[in-house]
């Protein structure tokens, strides 16, 4: 009774800080925005490429209303169906045409965006909440807080726990995280591409694969890089959500020790620990993991619902661009531009620079040398981390963020929320410290550089490039140190879970 | 039998020669040759030589021989299908302000800086692109220049503005090309007299160089082409334009000073004219009075310099205009040389005439055939009195300049700002009730002074044509309600650049217009720069043209209404019914270079990065369970590796006895000099670079 009542209790104020954080972080958007700052990052190479840049969707809805093509010229290389959402908002707020300098169009715009990141903070807490139930669910099952909840009402428990959830940390961490606002205020597309990822990981979560197929297909259709998340959504949608290696259920070490256990149990105290036991045998090959079977229907679900979303947004692109462009031309300006690394304006990867200096001869070899970066450790990845769909997703979008050919501040906004839902998991990262200090120096360094560059001619193009080499080293150490530490946390979840089966014997 | 042989040929060949002499007779090719003057308010005197050659239609299909026309430019004509072609060579800016921008002597010859090209090709449109491409690099070999850059097609246009023609235009331009005698001399070479004879003895190379200004231009022109050639004939008109300062006599009394100095041929070439061109027929030297310029004498004219009869033998009695004497008045002096001639402007409309303040030009001219090298041509100006005069002008005076600091990003300004004395502006001034607005407006049914704008900018400055702004007199306006069309071509990276062509309407009141663009700066591979990139890049200037406005100008006897007819093709050329244009400044743009010494330090670079992406990733998923425990054990069991750790925690103060402490220091001393080696790359860069 006394437990009950200090759970609604912890629960209002976990909701009143939840919510308190959501309206924070609304009020700095918008007296950050009422501020101007969105002129003032609106060009600035952090916060837009060339791909997600508002200015250039402007252009796009100006040349569309003018009835040219969007992706005549190589100035827009987003997606039609962006433009049909946010043209009228952007190209009325620099409407030359007819010079509608409306104040409504501008917060439009605003809300639009504050919007995208406020439904993606809320998919992020309740993905959180869902993995840490499985979290919980699993840690009893292996018997490591069997103590805490008991077993038998553990799920219901763990959903109204009293906890402070992994989910209102990643949902607050994302919406305060200043790369998630400067991006939402600064003139970018990325927090409704980094929405749309979130939605198809909610979806995969949730197990509602229409949903999931919705969001992969549209988040591979506005950024590209989303496409080689298709394997942790399969992954989720047919392992579940992030547990421990099924392996570790049918290993026999611990089979045995639970064995061992249940036999001197049974034998000395009857019915008492004969549950979790049990159901430790019995989630192996039922509750958690689906068979074979149902695994394969569930990704051919999945990949017929991308396909028909897929039909859909192509049909869609194709009515928005009228006869102005052909699919094709969208392929071209987007993809391909993607692809081919084309503008070579600095931004905060490295491929720029390289393709800035790199003989003629060698860019095709080289191109092709980066992209396959990326697509060279999905496998890998997916083998190792295959049980951990959420954690891989988080890697995938890491490293997608580091090779990108345009990416910018957005991007690792994602992939720290992302990162956040594994904020259990990864309780042993080592060298947090010297990595956020590392983040905070090239958030700092990175504008001064190329301010010495580009603006006062007093430095050149290495200094700023510098800071991109920092940056990407950055990137690769937390993704090897997150890799390493779940790898470590696996590790360490079989030995507990072995000594602890051993000890309870 | 091979005597026999070589006799045949001998004969075919004389039977060709003969059949070639027979067509060559029922066709006249001509050649003519002219040179203008006119002297400048500001003391310079413009020089325009024009050589015109005409081919008449070829009647027959095949090889031909010309007695005149330059055979390379025939080829030209012949394989590209070209209707119309202009190349200029201009070193120097115009002075529109100074030297007038609205007569056709002006228009047509006042080019951009460097090299401008346009074609208009009678070819399938598919070919267009690639006939443009020989072109380019045919003119290149032809006259010396680097014209073969204009096949890139990322510098050229495809204008809208067809000038009124059929086939295919293309444009370019190329703004930093220097111009040189080299220009010079293949260009000569097309003259059927070079430089040993006729006006282009004159052309002493370091006069002409020296000058204020120098555009060394050919436009060719065809009709429709059917299989034998163009069916309309080809007329060449070769012309040079200078602007030349005669230099001031070294002492200069005081009274004198405020006077224009004094100018003769001799003077400004250094050299005289002996004789025109065998090959010529027709070789004429113009001195141009402009009608301001006429105003000003009559107005300085006293009245005991009134009617001092001529003693030369005239056409009319009434050679003298009003109340001028054009050879000796109050004014100058005509030097050396009496006019065969005297012509004066006609009034293209009643209305003009009725104007008092526009006074018809003069022009005198003279014959050159009837000089000798014992009594060479030597026209010239001897000023006596001090005599302002403004030139004929546009509505609308233009400047472009740039906005904006560093090398992100800027904007492009075009400002018009309304002549006072401008043609159009004085028409709105005498018809305030708009009464007579139909006669002012030589549009009929005109609401306002209308304005072509045609600009191209290469794609490495990224206009955001959404934001084009207009402002009419500080007030912004909507471009709809200003634009009577308009025609946008967007960049494409490395392809192609961005045209924008627009006409404004604006009120006959507008004292400024000013245009802004803005753009972001584009980023160039290292091997995209010019040698001297931090030199900056130039833009081609933007055109404007004033479609109310024509420039045609013809002349007649003084005295007389009517137009006489002078098929010279000087006078043809002034007949013509051109466009006022207006050519803005280029533009300078610099852009953010990169390092050009060091693209195998970033390469390196950017491969450790890579490398230890790659590497590590892999090395962590590599790693089995079983494989780490066995290291571990290792670590722990030998006492080698602990030795160094104990050596730093020793250092640090600190036991390292437990195994535990061993355990998670070997990866952290990893992950320091992996730390160390990204913080070593990143000084080395910025300190050592």
């Amino acid at each position: 009774m006394q437990s009950v009542k200090t759970g609604t209790g912890s629960m209002s104020t976990k909701m009143v800080t939840l919510w308190g954080g959501l309206l924070l972080s609304v009020a700095i958007r918008f007296l950050l925005s009422a501020m101007g700052s969105a002129s003032l990052l609106g060009r600035r190479l952090e916060v837009v490429s060339p791909v997600t840049s508002l200015t250039r969707l402007a252009e796009g809805q100006w040349l569309k209303q003018l009835g040219l093509s969007p992706y005549a010229g190589s100035v827009y290389h987003g997606s039609p169906l962006l433009l049909s959402l946010l043209g009228p908002f952007i190209g009325n707020r620099r409407d030359m045409l007819l010079i509608i300098e409306s104040e409504r169009s501008d917060l439009c715009s605003f809300w639009v965006f504050v919007a995208a990141d406020l439904i993606g903070a809320l998919l992020l807490r309740s993905m959180g909440e869902s993995l840490e139930s499985a979290h919980i669910h699993h840690l009893s099952l292996l018997g490591l807080i069997s103590e805490q909840i008991p077993t038998s009402d553990s799920k219901a428990k763990s959903q109204g726990s009293g906890r402070w959830g992994t989910g209102n940390t990643a949902a607050l961490f994302y919406l305060l995280n200043p790369f998630t606002i400067a991006v939402c205020i600064g003139g970018s597309t990325s927090p409704i591409e980094n929405m749309l990822t979130i939605l198809a990981l909610y979806g995969a979560i949730a197990g509602i694969v229409p949903l999931a197929g919705f969001g992969w297909a549209m988040a591979t259709h506005v950024g590209m890089y989303p496409a080689i998340l298709f394997i942790p959504i399969a992954c989720l949608l047919a392992n579940g959500p992030d547990g421990p290696p099924s392996k570790l259920y049918k290993s026999p070490e611990l089979v045995q020790a639970v064995h061992d256990r249940d036999g001197k149990c049974s034998s000395e105290s009857g019915n008492f620990h004969q549950q979790p036991a049990m159901h430790v045998i019995k989630s192996s090959n039922t509750n958690v993991t689906l068979s074979l079977g149902a695994k394969c229907l569930v990704v051919l679900k999945l990949i017929m619902w991308s396909a028909i979303s897929w039909l859909c947004i192509l049909g869609l692109c194709k009515f928005s661009l009228h006869e102005h462009a052909s699919l094709h031309d969208m392929w071209s300006e987007t993809y391909r531009f993607i692809l081919t690394v084309e503008d070579l304006s600095p931004n905060l990867g490295v491929f720029w620079y390289f393709f800035t200096e790199v003989f003629d001869f060698f860019r095709p070899f080289f191109i092709m040398v980066f992209h396959s970066n990326i697509v060279f450790m999905v496998m890998p990845l997916t083998i190792r981390l295959h049980h951990r769909p959420v954690f891989l997703a988080f890697t995938l979008t890491a490293i997608s963020s580091m090779l990108k050919s345009y990416p910018s501040v957005g991007d690792a906004a994602l992939y720290l929320g992302l990162m956040c839902l594994c904020i259990h998991q990864l309780s042993g990262l080592q060298y947090f410290y010297l990595l956020l200090n590392g983040y905070f120096f090239t958030a700092i360094i990175g504008p001064v550089m190329y301010n010495l560059w580009i603006w006062r001619g007093t430095g050149n193009a290495n200094f700023y490039f510098a800071m991109n080499l920092v940056y990407a080293t950055l990137q690769t150490v937390l993704i090897v140190e997150s890799s390493s530490t779940i790898i470590r946390y696996d590790r360490n979840l079989k030995k507990q879970s072995v000594k602890r089966s051993r000890t309870s014997t | 039998m091979r005597k026999l042989v070589s006799l045949f040929l001998a004969l075919a060949l004389v039977f060709h020669v003969i059949r070639v002499q027979s067509q060559r007779l029922t066709e006249e090719e001509e050649f003519s040759e002219d040179l203008l003057l006119r002297p400048l308010p500001d003391g310079k005197v413009l020089a325009h030589f024009l050589f015109t050659n005409l081919l008449p239609p070829v009647k027959s299909h095949g090889h031909h021989h010309h007695r005149l026309f330059p055979k390379a430019i025939y080829q030209l004509v012949q394989k590209y299908h070209i209707q119309q072609m202009e190349l200029s060579f201009t070193q120097g800016r115009w002075d529109y302000q100074r030297w007038g921008a609205l007569d056709p002597i002006t228009s047509a010859n006042a080019k951009p800086i460097g090299v401008e090209l346009w074609a208009v090709f009678d070819v399938p449109k598919d070919k267009v692109d690639a006939t443009w491409r020989n072109l380019t690099h045919a003119l290149s070999g032809l006259f010396c220049a680097s014209i073969n850059f204009l096949e890139s097609p990322a510098i050229v246009a495809t204008p809208g503005l067809q000038r009124g023609v059929s086939g295919y235009l293309r444009y370019g331009a190329l703004p930093r090309e220097a111009v040189c005698t080299e220009n010079l001399t293949p260009w000569l070479k097309l003259l059927p007299c070079r430089d040993k004879a006729g006006l282009t003895t004159l052309l002493e190379r370091p006069r002409i160089y020296n000058g204020h200004y120098h555009s060394l231009r050919i436009h060719l022109k065809s009709g429709e082409f059917n299989k034998n050639g163009p069916e309309g004939g080809t007329s060449l008109r070769q012309s040079l334009t200078l602007v030349l300062k005669p230099s001031k006599s070294a002492v200069v009394p005081e009274r004198l000073k405020s006077l224009h100095s004094n100018w003769s041929l001799y003077l400004l070439f250094k050299k005289s004219l002996v004789g025109k061109c065998p090959l010529a027929s027709s070789s004429q030297v113009h001195l141009e009075l402009e009608g301001s310029l006429v105003k000003g004498l009559q107005n300085h004219a006293t009245t005991e310099f009134l009617f001092i009869s001529l003693w030369f033998d005239v056409a009319d009695e009434s050679q003298i205009v009003d109340k001028l004497n054009v050879v000796d008045n109050p004014g100058y002096l005509l030097m050396n040389a009496l006019p065969n001639r005297i012509l004066k402007e006609i009034p293209k409309s009643e209305w003009e005439e009725e104007q008092s303040v526009h006074v018809p030009c003069l022009l005198l001219d003279f014959e050159v055939q009837d000089y000798s090298k014992a009594y060479p041509l030597n026209v010239g100006l001897s000023w006596r009195a001090p005599i302002a005069w403004v030139p004929r002008q546009g509505p609308f005076r233009v400047t472009r300049f740039l906005t904006g600091s560093g090398n992100e990003r800027g904007s492009i300004a075009i400002v018009l700002k309304a002549n006072s004395e401008s043609y159009l502006r004085s028409c709105s001034k005498f018809t305030p009730e708009n009464k007579d607005a139909q006669v002012c407006a030589l549009d009929e049914g005109a609401s306002g002074i209308d304005v072509t704008i045609f600009e191209m900018v290469p794609w490495y400055v990224r206009l955001y044509f959404h934001t084009l702004k207009v402002v009419l007199d500080g007030q912004q306006v909507a471009l709809r309600d200003v634009a009577k069309w308009m025609r946008v071509s967007p960049s494409e990276d490395r392809k192609s650049p961005a045209v924008l062509e627009m006409q404004l309407q604006v009120p006959y009141n507008t004292s400024v217009i000013s245009l802004t663009v803005e753009f972001d700066k584009g980023y160039l591979r290292i091997d995209e720069h010019p040698p001297d990139a931090n030199r900056g890049f130039d833009l081609p200037s933007a055109l404007f043209t004033f479609p109310q406005l024509q420039t045609a100008r013809s002349y007649g006897f003084v005295n007389t209404t009517a137009n006489a007819v002078f098929d010279q093709p000087f006078f043809q050329t002034l007949l013509e019914e051109q466009l006022v244009q207006i050519y803005s400044e280029n533009l300078l743009v610099h852009l953010a270079t990169p390092d050009f010494s060091m693209p195998y330090n970033v390469i390196t670079f950017t491969m450790t990065v890579l490398a230890l992406y790659f590497g590590s990733l892999l090395n962590v998923l590599r790693r089995r369970l079983g494989e780490e425990e066995r290291l571990q054990a290792k670590t722990t069991g030998s006492q080698h590796a602990g030795k160094l750790m104990t050596l730093i925690s020793k250092y640090f103060g600190k036991r390292s006895d437990s195994k535990h402490n061993v355990q998670t220091r070997t990866p952290l001393l990893k992950l320091v000099l992996i730390i160390s080696v990204a913080a070593g790359i990143a000084i080395y860069y910025i300190l050592g670079l």
